[in-house]
């Protein structure tokens, strides 16, 4: 593996799942992406989107219908779940429950070690005791947590406490990818702030990459280096964090950034996007925006735009980009 | 505009205390704020501050059995705490209304929403199922519900949580009340039906002249809907004012760590986030002195022995700090958010 190997690249993956009736529910549609060392990647889009079913697939906790999953250039895509464990330490997630994530009935002691006993050590044999409890206190240190805590159970624990915890889980195994859904969107936002910054943090002293799964633009553009925007199970604008961000090119990725109430009094009053998201089983022809877009034009209902670069590094998926030489307003 | 002699709500002193381990806990401590006609007012605070117990006792929903509710609560001069559970009821949903954070627990599933908004219309006023239905259908409309006739046939799950949300606006609005306690109506739903439903929020003043105490702990939100906000930190008051003076000027430390902790969606990307140590404290084990003092930068003395009392600052502006009086206020906030894109 080289340096210009991507940690991640989706080729195409697609995921559907069949509903009664035989309707056919399309969460993730068409989607590619590549994921560099290094690199914080906050994939950002409304409920319903396909943001965390496409962040599972990342890590393979889901099968994918068609398409390829590379992890550091190997394609995982169809590893057995045999085959597929020793790459396991190399990739984790962080959940967006940290309740539901953390087993009640066991000591955060315990449900740290639990990865460390199942996979085997950088020397391809069984970690001694002495070894876990060491790495445990490590860990502890690591998201700032007393090794008081390894005793307690999680209940013990306030959110962002235990939002810690399953970071400290996810770091056990030194993993070089680390994709997290909506790590901090159940906690407040003092407490939010902290866990932002940890992960900040874990970034520079561990080296990670990172995926963000979130609907919080500005806390996404807190942590990511690039965003992609999802809507509609397919990514319709992808660039440079504040490229896209403060100058969308896709009518959808302007209407987000304007809907969202910014803590200024009287800052201008958010664009408004008329109803709701359409259901994802039967999605609209032609470009999957254009029901609720105000930019909308005949060839938008027909033909579906395709993810092209605008830019280097910044794609999009509009036949009418804002900003482009196809619309001077 | 000359001052209302008689605001329309006005709560003086509510405590809200809940009987643990043979003694009391205080949940709400003192909480004291007005809501003048047709005023949106912001109610804010972390999980846990009391602004929803706060909401609870105004509605007399609080009934678990040895909770206390103290202080006063006086809506149009008519006292709310220790009304007669008759009265009460008469004047909740028609005079007062609330809406809550996730409708669909509020709307009851068995039942089409058209049905539960007739009910609540009818038992307020003497009409005729098919004028209530009328009404219903009206509201609806109002609340920007495409095809209100059909939606009114629909049960709350066959709607999305935009629809089921602006369901529960029309129900809370069906008797035209004059206050709508509005409990995180937003939290649950997407930015962009966010910025729909608080459009709706906001055009409420105008089209039905009514006043909203919007519970929310976004400062986002507040700041794009709330003429004057009043902050909650773990059950007591830590300031309150206009929501412009609050957001340029907080006099409070917690306001203003609270407000520097959200991240900048524009201008330059601050390193580390400027965020707040620790958590707040629970209710049984809130300090003697001001509650906010173990994560304060600026905590010393004379913090400790006591809550500090809430002082007027400046036109409207109200905190319980000791900062000002003791001649250091906090400098005004720097406006790093206020970049426009």
């Amino acid at each position: 593996m080289t340096p210009f190997t991507p940690v991640l690249e989706l080729r195409d993956v697609r995921k559907t799942y069949r509903l009664p009736r035989g309707q056919k529910l399309k969460a993730v549609d068409g989607i590619s992406l590549r994921v560099m060392p290094g690199e914080m990647l906050g994939l950002v889009g409304e409920s319903g989107c396909g943001k965390s079913t496409l962040g599972r697939c990342m890590l393979r906790l889901d099968d994918v219908s068609s398409g390829q999953v590379l992890f550091e250039g190997r394609d995982i895509t169809t590893l057995s779940e045999r085959k597929l464990r020793p790459l396991r330490p190399g990739m984790q997630m962080v959940f967006q429950n940290s309740t539901a994530a953390l087993n009640p009935r066991r000591r955060v002691g315990d449900l740290l070690a639990e990865p460390l006993r199942v996979h085997p050590g950088p020397d391809g044999r069984r970690r001694t005791a002495a070894t876990i409890t060491a790495r445990l206190h490590e860990l502890m240190a690591l998201v700032g947590l007393p090794a008081s805590a390894l005793a307690r159970y999680p209940h013990a624990f306030s959110g962002g406490q235990r939002q810690r915890i399953n970071i400290a889980r996810a770091l056990a195994l030194s993993p070089r990818l680390v994709v997290a859904d909506e790590p901090v969107s159940a906690l407040d936002v003092s407490v939010q702030a902290q866990i932002v910054n940890l992960f900040a943090d874990l970034r520079a002293r561990l080296g990670l990459t990172y995926v963000f799964v979130a609907h919080d633009l500005a806390v996404v553009r807190q942590i990511s280096t690039r965003v992609a925007v999802m809507y509609l199970g397919a990514i319709v604008e992808c660039g440079e964090t504040d490229a896209v961000l403060h100058a969308p090119a896709h009518p959808y990725t302007a209407a987000l950034t304007a809907a969202v109430p910014r803590p200024v009094v009287g800052a201008a009053p958010a664009m408004l996007l008329r109803g709701d998201v359409p259901s994802p089983v039967n999605r609209p022809a032609g470009c999957r925006f254009h029901t609720r877009c105000p930019q909308a034009q005949v060839r938008c209902g027909v033909e579906e735009p395709l993810l092209r670069a605008i830019r280097p590094g910044h794609e999009v998926a509009c036949h009418y980009p804002l900003g482009g030489e196809h619309r001077k307003v | 505009m000359p001052a209302d002699p008689m605001p329309l709500l006005d709560v003086r002193n509510l405590c809200v205390s809940v009987p643990a381990n043979g003694g009391m806990i205080r949940l709400v401590e003192n909480v004291s704020f007005c809501v003048d006609e047709a005023e949106i007012v912001g109610l804010v605070g972390e999980s846990g501050s009391g602004k929803s117990v706060t909401a609870m006792a105004l509605m007399g929903l609080i009934d678990s059995p040895g909770v206390q509710v103290r202080g006063s609560a006086r809506f149009r001069g008519q006292e709310l705490v220790g009304m007669a559970p008759r009265a009460l009821r008469a004047l909740r949903g028609r005079d007062i209304a609330m809406i809550f954070q996730d409708p669909m627990t509020a709307f009851t599933p068995v039942y089409t929403i058209g049905w539960q908004i007739d009910e609540q219309i009818r038992a307020h006023e003497r009409l005729s199922r098919r004028a209530a239905r009328a009404r219903t259908v009206q509201l609806l409309a109002e609340m920007g519900v495409p095809d209100p006739a059909r939606t009114a046939q629909r049960y709350p799950h066959q709607l999305s949580g935009g629809l089921r949300q602006r369901a529960m606006i029309a129900m809370a609005l069906s008797c035209n009340p004059t206050l709508l306690i509005a409990d995180e109506p937003t939290t649950a739903l997407d930015v962009t039906v966010q910025a729909q439903i608080l459009e709706l929020l906001r055009g409420l003043r105008h089209s039905h002249g009514s006043s909203v105490l919007l519970i929310t702990h976004d400062m986002g939100v507040v700041a794009q809907t709330c003429a004057r906000t009043l902050v909650l930190y773990s059950g007591r008051m830590a300031e309150s004012g206009p929501t412009a003076t609050l957001f340029a000027r907080p006099a409070h430390p917690y306001t203003a760590a609270l407000l520097d902790s959200i991240p900048p969606l524009y201008g330059p990307r601050p390193h580390r986030l400027p965020a707040i140590a620790g958590l707040p404290p629970t209710p049984r084990e809130r300090p003697a002195g001001c509650a906010f003092g173990p994560r304060c930068a600026h905590v010393h003395a004379t913090c400790l022995p006591a809550p500090p009392a809430l002082a007027s600052i400046g036109p409207g502006q109200q905190a319980a700090c000791v900062l000002p009086a003791e001649g250091t206020p906090l400098p005004p906030r720097a406006t790093a958010q206020a970049t426009q894109p």
